[in-house]
């Protein structure tokens, strides 16, 4: 089994996987990763299960030691990491050794990075989950982000590392260098509280992140939604893209660490297959809302598990393999005779 | 209660069977047969209900399930709701040290209804109070039933932190802070007991659609529970709720 050491946590770092589901019903948050495509994407590139436990990373990265010798890949915003001082890819697996160092040279675009290693992060899995809930001191390492200090066990990877390593994609799910980002949205549950107006200032102005955005949600400051009557509601669910509008008439889009009831009115909800879009913008960016179809939705999603079907079959045809000797062999099977070759591998 | 159930789209992995727009205990009732209903059908393709005061929120996989196919499905079980054999609703007694450091706002709450602060404890204590919910942070109760006599409003400047097991008032309202959180109710009591606990089987103490029953308590047995549930050796007291079916559902 592997071991990390964290020298320096960065901002935020913690542990995460595809969030806690189940507990909703007693007010557990759901958290999880805000960035699924990302952090999917680093699970494939070092052969794990795409929702195994990894860290996730904010704003500013982590250095961190290695223990062992560890198949590690990096996908997400794009902080410059290096190891040892060397630059290394994003989006590609690498193996390190023990003694080695991972830093970042700093945020170059987006918000969120992803770190994955062979084998998963192994912490104890609370109410069906990796995640660490921040609110609920709940999962992921002691309920909390990461502190120097800190010793993270490494679970045994499905296969030999030198089999993985080297694996790359060029796969982007969209530009992260873009400052204006565009949000397709399924309208309500409550968009009939507002007016037409109210309808037609959502979908046609620029709004901007504000300072106050976190893993619960991204408040949005721009122009003024209007109500019909009232912003309050007597309290309903709240679902991964929910878009609040308080009386003050600002949205706020619910994320990962959202509570689970809620007492504004909810315009609309950003549609599944751009939430990696929010999670990976920050204070200044902006947002423009567009109407979308929940059949457009539904076929997104789709689309995007198709691609991820043909990342993992791309990956799956990169491999390298040092081939020690090869044998020959004649078979017979059911009376035919088949000419098989057996590689033996390094 | 609406005429007809709305069904309202969430975004695209989740939809809101609403049944009205108001807090009552017909409309949880219909909520807790809906829940009761998803659950033993096993629906294909629900990830979770969230019941709420007046919806019942459905998170699906849309992989799984096509949003009319789901629709459809929750309409029948809808349309059959009456065939729903609703397990008897249990009380949770929650016992409670009342007043003192444990409930610092007790005398606020006296004194704003010109009362002593025996008989706040006794109005407190003689309700069986229906969870309509749970949400805000794990485990966190809105019960409904509380006597007007003791509403009281909330404090002027919330605390930023409020010590896990808290019973407060707030408004027309009752509730107990089930972990340490900031919040602004007038805090008067705290039960030892653990309403979550991740460590546990099942986790969370409460569960929509059940009662609770507030019972003083003094010092001394206080901290015989807390020493119980340290130990694991505490026994939740629960019982089924009188006189249930002569009101159920009906007011």
């Amino acid at each position: 089994m592997g071991q990390i050491k964290i020298i320096n946590p960065g901002f935020l770092t913690t542990v995460q996987d595809l969030g806690r589901y189940g507990y909703q019903q007693y007010g557990v948050s759901v958290s999880g990763v805000m960035d699924q495509l990302s952090a999917k994407l680093a699970n494939i590139l070092v052969g794990n299960n795409e929702g195994e436990g990894l860290l996730e990373v904010t704003m500013m990265g982590p250095q961190i030691e290695f223990k062992s010798s560890i198949l590690i890949a990096i996908t997400g915003a794009n902080m410059q990491p290096v190891i040892n001082g060397n630059t290394i890819n994003m989006n590609k697996s690498i193996i390190v050794n023990p003694g080695d160092k991972l830093s970042f040279k700093g945020l170059k675009n987006g918000c969120r990075s992803y770190i994955a290693f062979a084998g998963g992060i192994d912490v104890p899995i609370v109410m069906g989950s990796k995640s660490t809930f921040l609110r609920g001191k709940l999962g992921g390492f002691e309920g909390r982000a990461l502190k120097a200090g800190d010793t993270l066990n490494i679970g045994q990877p499905s296969t030999s590392l030198y089999l993985l390593e080297g694996k790359e994609t060029n796969e982007n799910f969209y530009d992260m260098n873009n400052k204006t980002v565009e949000l397709r949205v399924v309208l309500g549950p409550q968009d009939d509280a507002f007016t037409q107006k109210g309808l037609e200032t959502f979908l046609s102005n620029e709004y901007h992140v504000t300072p106050n955005c976190d893993r619960m949600g991204y408040t949005l400051d721009g122009e003024k939604i209007e109500h019909k009557d009232k912003a309050d509601i007597i309290s309903d669910g709240i679902s991964m893209g929910a878009i609040q509008v308080p009386s003050k008439g600002n949205p706020i889009i619910m994320m990962a660490d959202r509570q689970t009831t809620g007492g504004y009115t909810k315009i609309g909800n950003v549609i599944t297959s751009d939430l990696s879009k929010v999670a990976q913008a920050k204070p200044g960016d902006k947002i423009i809302f567009k109407k979308s179809s929940l059949q457009e939705a539904h076929a997104l999603i789709k689309e995007i598990e198709n691609k991820f079907e043909q990342i993992k079959f791309e990956l799956s045809k990169q491999v390298k393999i040092e081939v020690l000797r090869t044998k020959k062999f004649n078979v017979r099977v059911n009376g035919n005779i088949y000419d098989v070759k057996v590689d033996e591998i390094k | 209660m609406y005429e007809k159930t709305k069904y309202l789209l969430a975004g695209d992995k989740a939809l809101d069977i609403e049944f009205g727009n108001s807090i009552s205990e017909e409309i949880n009732s219909k909520i807790r047969s809906m829940t009761v209903a998803i659950e033993t059908q096993n629906v294909l393709g629900v990830i979770e209900a969230v019941p709420t005061y007046r919806s019942l929120m459905i998170h699906y996989d849309p992989l799984k399930t096509d949003f009319n196919k789901l629709k459809d499905t929750l309409k029948t079980l809808e349309e059959n709701l009456d065939n729903i054999d609703l397990p008897e609703p249990e009380v949770i007694e929650i016992p409670t040290l009342y007043g003192g450091d444990y409930g610092p706002d007790i005398e606020n709450v006296a004194k704003h209804n010109n009362m002593s602060v025996d008989e706040v404890i006794k109005i407190h204590t003689s309700e069986e109070y229906l969870i309509y919910m749970l949400g805000f942070t794990p485990g966190f109760p809105y019960l409904g039933g509380m006597d007007t006599k003791i509403a009281t409003p909330r404090l002027q400047s919330p605390r930023t932190k409020i010590p896990g097991g808290s019973v407060g008032i707030a408004g027309e309202q009752t509730g107990i802070y089930p972990i340490d959180s900031p919040g602004g109710w007038q805090l008067i009591g705290r039960t030892p007991l653990d309403l979550f606990d991740p460590k546990r089987e099942i986790p969370i103490l409460l569960k929509a659609g059940n009662y609770i029953a507030f019972k003083s308590i003094n010092e001394t047995e206080y901290i015989e529970i807390k020493n119980a549930m340290n130990n694991g050796t505490y026994e939740y007291k629960k019982y089924p709720r009188k006189n249930w079916g002569d009101d159920n559902g009906t007011n």
